[in-house]
């Protein structure tokens, strides 16, 4: 090892260590560790499919069915109608697709600090870094589902619009909209592990309290701003306007009331997350 | 803070809530158990409107880990931390490693950290060795860049090049630990952090270890080592801390902080038997050792190549199905003498059952020459990690015995390990044979109480 003498005295980081003391540097740290961030996410990608035989089927089978028992029960025995002029498979799988992006985020995130227990007991790390890069692997299962709506909209010959182009935002923002509640159950996960048994009851219960098999369209005018609340809704409305363009059009008020609200949910997850990770080693 | 001080630490304190388990009934009324739940339940709800950890339990106390300590390390300090199991070491290393808050006092650090508590933390089964080179790095803190410049020498340092694209599930325990290791010697902070990492590995890689953390050492960086193994960091740290029971209690040369840590001992001995303190803890934890005789009664005064039974009573929160107790013999001076453990190394699988366990460890001969030793124990997961450790428990004193009839005693002074030889000289027409034979001495004779019988 070579001795490269550090520079100047006064170039070096000072670091104080305190009860209850913010970390003045966070945003740094967490820029500065963008490596490992890069290299766990992989790391999860890489594992997950490693020893599984079907493992890519996987991601497409569970969309699939569940696409294909949502057309049938919403569209076809309770005739409901669909958004605008696309065809009900292709409206539901729009709807889908931002659905098990949440979700599969919040569950994986949820259950990934306590699973890598070990590294945060044994090195020091922004903690913020292991639900985040465990949010990776669910992109990756999002970019085949993705692959089957495009052949569902071919299969249908439906033409999306110019706002397709904006689905990168829209991504993002059901990126945004998960990672916020994530963050908040992944904190309080360690903490009080009762929070694993709420995760498959929200994911359960959210998939119909949410407009996934049906369109928002159908929800009572005096309900569908409230309806909003629900975050899941405007990222569910934004993604179905994007896809389907056209004749679906955007609740506005409701839209930006969840906009406000997945605003409120990621500024309580990283607070309350930042204000407890120095104590996850302690607990975990 | 001056310009070569790179870590001071002021008025350090860590507390940890605990939570006690009251004795129970043996039969108890449902109203009984119904109030105890509702108690319960009533406290975990009021600790989680207060935001705080829930602590299992009948009563919570507090226990303070680390208190009230002080300390100051240089630029280029050396510095090993020793004392025995829950005396703080680990926690004053996850505090300086920013792995735990502390609850009091305050740590300024000048310069990057890299903290080595474990060898191989994050490394994935599932991962080929070069996977897992770039993964366990960029845990460690290494960029990139610095992995792909230091790879060649890491996996030359490991010797595992031909294994690098097989998945490290593949690996035998050698293997892993050696490229663990590798990954972490190569490791370039301005402050480095060790915890016991050199307990791993077969001796000839021990000894590779210890050379190139003493390179480490040598090379200007500041170094913080924990260790059980006092000899090694006699050869690696110059200066050094003893902590006891969460605070600091002595600092000076390495040389000073471990005799006065021999001194003291880790446990406390009456007569024939030496008492470890309690502190809490979850795990398996060591009680007792008693040392008899033969014949099971208390030996106040054990003699050279006499028989000695060590008897070591440990307590089990749980059923363990695989455990293993160990027994360290060591000079005054913390050189290791003899290990002996029933796994791995003389292949007896024991059970931990849940409350008091008893284990007996015999010497019918033990090879120490009169003087002072100390005696030490551990219980263990075979290969997977340590429960208790106090390798430095006690000192015991060995009586005088002339084995050879010569006058001269063996004596601790002259060589520590009288061992049962015999000479043959050839200088005058008979050979002639002077020697003594490992036997049954007459104090160790059982009778009336009962005898081994030894076949011819």
């Amino acid at each position: 090892m070579t001795a490269e003498t550090p520079t100047s005295p006064a170039a070096e980081r000072l670091l104080v260590l305190e009860h209850g003391r913010a970390e003045r540097n966070y945003w740094r740290d967490l820029w500065a560790y963008r490596e490992l961030f890069a290299i766990l996410a992989w790391r999860d990608v890489a594992v997950r499919y490693k020893q599984t035989v079907i493992g890519i089927a996987w991601a497409v089978v569970r969309p699939f069915l569940t696409m294909v028992v949502f057309t049938v029960v919403f569209g076809h025995l309770a005739k409901l109608p669909s958004d605008g002029g696309a065809p009900y498979p292709v409206m539901v799988f729009a709807g889908m697709l931002p659905w098990f992006l949440f979700s599969t985020i919040l569950s994986e995130a949820s259950a990934s600090l306590v699973g890598n227990a070990n590294l945060v007991g044994k090195v020091y790390f922004p903690r913020l870094i292991i639900p985040a890069s465990s949010a990776v692997v669910a992109l990756v299962d999002f970019a085949i589902n993705l692959a089957i709506l495009i052949a569902l909209m071919l299969w249908y010959g439906f033409e999306p619009s110019w706002s397709f182009a904006l689905l990168p935002v829209f991504i993002a923002l059901a990126m945004l909209a998960s990672l916020g509640p994530a963050f908040l159950i992944t904190a309080l996960n360690v903490k009080y592990r009762d929070f694993r048994y709420i995760i498959p009851f929200i994911v359960q219960f959210g998939l119909y309290v949410s407009p996934v098999g049906f369109t928002s369209a159908i929800v009572p005018d005096k309900w569908r701003f409230w309806y909003s609340l629900n975050p899941v809704v405007g990222v569910i409305d934004g993604f179905r306007w994007c896809v389907l363009g056209g004749d679906s059009h955007l609740y506005l008020p409701g839209f930006l009331l969840s906009l406000a609200v997945i605003a409120l949910f990621l500024w309580l997850g990283i607070a309350y997350f930042r204000r407890t990770e120095k104590s996850f080693a302690d607990l975990i | 803070m001056s310009d070569d001080v790179v870590i001071r630490v002021e008025g350090l304190g860590k507390k940890y809530a605990i939570g006690h388990q009251a004795e129970r009934e043996r039969y108890t009324a449902l109203r009984d158990v119904m109030a105890r739940g509702a108690k319960g339940l009533w406290r975990k709800a009021a600790d989680m409107a207060r935001g705080r950890a829930i602590v299992a339990g009948d009563t919570v106390e507090e226990f303070w880990a680390l208190k009230d300590v002080s300390f100051e390390v240089k630029r280029g300090e050396v510095l090993g931390i020793i004392g025995r199991n829950g005396a703080g070491k680990s926690t004053l290393l996850k505090i300086l490693s920013r792995i735990t808050e502390p609850s009091e006092g305050r740590v300024t650090i000048k310069g990057r950290v890299a903290s080595l508590l474990e060898v191989g933390t994050g490394f994935h089964p599932e991962l080929t060795g070069r996977e897992n080179i770039y993964l366990n790095g960029a845990i460690l803190g290494m960029t990139r860049a610095e992995i792909r410049k230091k790879f060649d020498e890491i996996v030359a340092f490991a010797e595992v090049d031909k294994f690098l694209d097989t998945p490290v599930k593949r690996y035998s325990s050698g293997m892993y630990v050696r490229l663990a290791f590798a990954v972490a010697a190569h490791l370039e902070p301005d402050i480095l952090v060790v915890d016991e990492v050199l307990a791993v590995g077969d001796a000839e890689f021990q000894k590779k270890c210890l050379g190139k953390m003493s390179e480490v050492a040598g090379g200007g960086r500041t170094v913080l080592f924990v260790s059980h193994n006092i000899a090694s960091l006699q050869r690696i740290c110059a200066n050094g801390l003893l902590l006891t029971s969460g605070q600091l209690a002595f600092e000076g040369t390495m040389e000073e902080t471990v005799s006065r840590y021999s001194e003291s001992g880790t446990a406390y001995r009456k007569e024939n038997q030496i008492y470890f303190d309690f502190f809490p803890t979850d795990k398996p934890y060591l009680k007792k050792v008693d040392i008899l005789d033969k014949c099971e009664r208390p030996l106040l005064h054990p003699r050279t190549w006499g028989y000695v039974k060590f008897r070591i009573t440990f307590y089990s929160p749980t059923a363990i199905k695989s455990g293993s107790v160990v027994l360290y013999i060591s000079t005054k001076e913390g050189v290791l003498l003899t290990l002996c453990s029933t796994s791995p190394d003389s292949a007896v699988s024991i059970q931990f059952k849940p409350g008091e366990n008893v284990v007996d460890c015999d010497f019918p001969n033990i090879p120490l020459s009169a003087g002072a030793f100390i005696i030490g124990a551990g219980l263990a997961i075979p290969n997977v990690e340590w429960l208790d450790n106090q390798m430095h428990a006690a000192t015991i004193q060995i009586e005088a015995r002339d084995l050879f009839n010569s006058g001269l005693a063996p004596v601790v002074s002259r060589y520590p390990v009288p061992m049962a030889h015999i000479w043959r000289v050839f200088q005058t027409e008979e050979t002639l044979v002077v020697g003594s034979k490992q036997g049954q001495f007459d104090e160790d004779k059982c009778f009336p109480f009962h005898d081994e019988i030894v076949s011819p």
